[in-house]
């Protein structure tokens, strides 16, 4: 059960968390020992399987497309950080 | 002591008019002053807004007289603070939530409401339902009210302490893994997480969204089975609701399991097993042979590589659940230059240890070049374990195992090594993967020091019926569901 080697700075890159050095360390040993534990569903034949997404198979739920009350404007925006105008405010997007 | 009664008991005393709805809260509200300094169950509650609910429900009493038909009116119930109460705050256990106040109320805090039940608090959590101890709350643990120098297990942590501490009648919590089953069992309160679907998740916020569901704490199974009949049912507003008719839950608790078929799983009875835990299961079942009930061996054959699947799929969906935390339409926000530098910066300063932990766990079991070997196996895997589930439930009506592998643990014994805390979660963790229904209700006690010991009982798909009716004869003819933990009950 080798250690798996992650490159972590590179994957909390894809998950958009900033990590100091000392929490990259740290991560880095523990998901190490977590993925060495997980290698054991290699010990698995799933040649055949189907994979479950769902428990409770349903596909293509839909309802009718109408009308109905969502939440007002003013309500969506209540917990924003910034705002002004009734719109989000973020950094500049585009140069 | 009004705090202490089950539903069925106070809701009596309610349509009688022997005491007031006010009276009722008043009571709890009393019990949360007296202990909850020392247990930490709830993040925060709004006491006037809970004693102005009570004040309505008591109007609707004087004027509907005793033709009063809502089940849960009067109903003092808290709820974990990871469900949608309209204008009361919602964290999470999280930093990353900031102030946020919900605009509106989750479906099973609304069917709350429309039967009556005065909904109110914060019960404290692990941070998004990440953890099996509830030290992961940015607000502080939460101390089991059986010994306050142990953990009350986790995720629910608060909603089980609460129920067990008499601060509310009932409460509500969110099973994942085993968060509402194992917390239950630690603290020696009923804990029930539905069949997947059976409850909507609309107002939930999400953690694993295949494997979520909203779930009652109750002093005991037919308060469980009233809440049950309460939250239930097919929500337009969450597509993976199930059409199936809701019955009768409580009409279903009639005592009788003779002849019902109860399997043992013996990969369940092996190694890590405390010895207490397991002379308490093996108690249970003869009395269940006592009751009628046949038990039957059967095997679970792929019960060990539960954990390893659990712990991919759970982090994979987390990993793009929590994506929305990013400091734009609601929350905390740590500034940035641009749009990435503020979302690391909020995400790195609003989550905590755990959850960077499992978010970034996900995040790489779904790259680019790990998917297949990781996440798909793991989907593969998932079939494999529900197979085994389906298979068992063509031969037996429900399945028997103890909730967790030891009583509570010490705060602070597992923290620091996070794969042993995920191993805690053995037992439970495939009721979930299946997909099928499990309830925990208490079997005994450890001796020294005395902590209770939890009993699980796994019912097929949309069997909440006859898991209910099992775990209720079980119970009547016990009581340890009567006991109360060595604190101040007040006068």
């Amino acid at each position: 059960m080798a250690a798996t080697e992650i490159d972590i700075q590179y994957v909390a890159h894809l998950a958009r968390i900033s990590l100091t050095p000392d929490e990259e360390k740290k991560l880095a040993a523990q998901l190490g020992g977590i993925l060495g534990y997980i290698e054991k569903l290699k010990e698995l034949d799933v040649t055949n399987v189907e994979p479950t997404a769902h428990a409770v198979p349903m596909v293509n739920v839909t309802r009718a497309d109408e009308v109905r009350p969502s939440l007002p404007h003013e309500d969506a925006l209540r917990n924003a950080p910034k705002q002004v105008n009734g719109l989000f405010i973020v950094p500049k997007i585009v140069e | 002591m009004l705090n202490q009664l089950t539903i069925s008991e106070l809701s009596a005393k309610l349509v009688g008019r022997e005491v007031s709805a006010r009276e009722a809260v008043q009571s709890c509200l009393d019990q949360i002053a007296r202990v909850d300094g020392k247990i930490h169950a709830f993040i925060s509650h709004d006491a006037a807004d809970a004693l102005a609910q009570a004040d309505a429900a008591d109007k609707l009493f004087s004027q509907n007289g005793g033709n009063e038909t809502r089940p849960l009116l009067g109903m003092p119930i808290a709820v974990k603070d990871v469900l949608a109460v309209k204008n009361q705050p919602l964290n999470c256990g999280s930093k990353i939530l900031g102030k946020f106040i919900s605009p509106y109320d989750a479906t099973a805090v609304e069917k709350l409401k429309a039967a009556g039940a005065i909904v109110f608090g914060r019960l404290n959590m692990d941070e998004f339902a990440m953890g099996s101890s509830t030290e992961n709350s940015a607000f502080g643990v939460t101390r089991n009210p059986w010994d306050t120098t142990r953990i009350p297990g986790g995720s629910s942590g608060g909603s089980a302490a609460a129920v067990a501490a008499d601060e509310c009648i009932a409460s509500l919590g969110s099973d994942t893994g085993g968060s509402i089953r194992q917390p239950a069992a630690l603290c020696g309160v009923v804990g029930l997480k539905p069949t997947y679907g059976r409850v909507s998740r609309y107002g939930l916020v999400a953690f694993a969204s295949s494997l979520d569901q909203i779930g009652p704490f109750a002093r005991n199974v037919s308060d469980a089975a009233t809440l049950l009949g309460v939250l239930s049912g097919l929500d337009l507003r969450d597509s993976t609701s199930v059409p199936q008719p809701v019955p009768n839950y409580t009409a279903a608790l009639d005592g009788n399991i003779k002849g019902l078929k109860l399997g043992l799983p013996k990969e369940y009875m092996v190694g890590g097993l405390d010895a207490e835990v397991k002379a308490a299961v093996d108690a249970a079942v003869k009395k269940f042979q006592e009751l009628g009930a046949e038990i039957v061996e059967i095997s679970l054959p792929h019960t060990d590589y539960a954990v390893a699947t659990y712990y991919i799929i759970a982090t994979a969906e987390a990993s793009a659940n929590l994506a929305r935390f990013d400091g734009i339409r609601y929350g905390a926000r740590v500034e940035g230059n641009d749009p990435a530098e503020l979302y690391s910066r909020t995400r790195g300063a609003g989550f905590g240890a755990e959850v960077k932990r499992r978010i970034i766990l996900g995040t790489y079991v779904l790259s680019s070049g790990y998917y297949d070997a990781y996440y798909l196996r793991a989907q593969k895997v998932r079939t494999l374990i529900r197979n085994d589930f389906l298979k068992a439930f063509e031969k037996v009506d429900a399945i028997v195992t103890p909730t967790t592998p030891t009583a509570a643990f010490k705060i602070g014994e597992k923290s620091g090594d996070p794969l042993q805390m995920y191993l805690s979660d053995i037992f439970t963790i495939s009721c979930n993967l299946a997909g099928i229904c499990g309830i925990s209700i208490p079997c005994g006690f450890t001796k020294n020091p005395r902590l209770p010991v939890g009993l699980q009982l796994l019912g097929k798909p949309f069997g909440e019926e006859t898991l209910l009716k099992i775990a209720h004869a079980y119970e009547q003819s016990t009581g340890w569901h009567k006991e109360k933990p060595p604190l101040p009950a007040g006068a």
